[in-house]
């Protein structure tokens, strides 16, 4: 009676237990989640070679205090207030046309006395050691959000879209080369018609160092 | 015969489940390979300020994290209550920023090198001293490219 039969089958039936288990980790453990932030350059530590003396109207003082209270232009301002201010004065195109600087896209109400055009307008961020970091946040989002509102305008009047979103998918990874190289050229154009010049000087202490 | 014949109408045949273990390890293979595991556990309170103005934080290689918060509760005996950077794994403070952004810096392929992000995940609570002497190490550097790492929201949620 030498039978010889097949080996006997190895049951699997446990298998999809093990998989399931191993499963129900991985989805409890993982975390599909991209950071997202307020993007800045921070300025080089060797000071420029030259000088440039820039006017003080093409200047918009930001002062942060240690209460987080604003003080814009020498005037104390509500934080809700900035963008809006920011935006006149980026958008106020300031020299008279026909001058160099003469901006013809700006909207804003042409005072001489504020900054000459976007290119040349600097604003100047500045804060205190005991100012609270949310505070800092909101008014470099306010400025930020000046800036993006400025070059959405213009991104609307030229292209028909937001500049936020072509910025956006201009830096996707997963955009097409051919679409990313014709989106090059828009957002350095608009990017162009108002530069980000958002300056951070050294802070400023209420000590004396 | 007709015993037989009952018999076999009245069974339901069984489902087929041969293909099931394909079908859980194909799912488990795509959670193993989009699971990225947390590298350093957070040793500071970490509450992101809102923001609205945001852009996301493309490739993780490229990032180089720094936090800064109020030591947590096990934390608190030993560090404090005042804000404190950790880097990696530990509390450090702002003067060895510069070393960490280096050391960070150099194990990264050559062509990432000079396109590195720096991410601060600083906390909402935080005083502007501590970024300030950070931002300072970091322009020693040469890392300039910065990231204040928020939340989606609204940014007048901080006032309060």
């Amino acid at each position: 009676m030498s039978k010889r039969g097949a080996p006997p089958e190895v049951n699997a039936g446990s298998m999809a237990d093990i998989a399931f288990l191993l499963l129900i980790f991985f989805l409890v453990t993982t975390t599909i989640e991209t950071d997202a932030g307020l993007d800045r350059m921070l300025p080089p530590i060797e000071p420029p070679d030259t000088d440039v003396i820039i006017k003080q109207k093409n200047i918009f003082q930001v002062n942060i205090n240690r209460e987080g209270q604003l003080l814009v232009d020498e005037e104390l301002i509500n934080i809700k207030d900035l963008r809006a201010k920011a935006i006149a004065f980026l958008d106020n195109g300031g020299s008279p046309s026909g001058s160099d600087d003469y901006c013809n896209y700006c909207k804003g109400a042409r005072d001489a006395s504020s900054s000459d055009s976007p290119s040349k307008a600097i604003i100047s961020l500045k804060n205190d050691r005991e100012t609270k970091y949310s505070t800092y946040i909101t008014v470099q989002n306010e400025l930020v959000g000046a800036y993006n509102d400025l070059r959405n305008r213009e991104a609307q009047r030229l292209y028909k879209r937001n500049f936020t979103d072509m910025e956006a998918e201009y830096l996707n990874p997963e955009t097409p080369s051919s679409v990313k190289d014709e989106l090059k050229e828009k957002v350095k154009r608009i990017q162009d018609l108002f530069p980000q010049k958002l300056s951070e000087a050294e802070t400023a202490s209420a000590s004396t160092n | 015969m007709s015993k037989f014949n009952k018999k076999k109408d009245a069974a339901l045949p069984a489902v087929n489940t041969a293909s099931l273990p394909d079908i859980v390890f194909m799912l488990l293979f795509f959670f193993m390979t989009v699971t990225v595991m947390k590298d350093s556990t957070l040793k500071v309170d970490n509450t992101l300020p809102n923001a609205t103005e945001i852009k996301k934080l493309e490739k993780k290689d490229r990032v180089i994290y720094i936090y800064v918060g109020k030591p947590t509760k096990e934390y608190e005996k030993v560090y404090g209550t005042e804000s404190k950077i950790q880097l990696n794994d530990k509390f450090a403070e702002a003067s060895e920023v510069g070393d960490y952004i280096l050391m960070e810096r150099a194990k990264k392929p050559q062509e990432l090198q000079n396109v590195l992000t720096t991410s601060l995940k600083v906390d909402k609570d935080a005083n502007m001293g501590i970024i300030s002497d950070i931002k300072q190490e970091l322009r020693k550097v040469n890392a300039l490219k910065v990231n204040y790492t928020t939340y989606e929201g609204d940014a007048f949620r901080n006032l309060q």
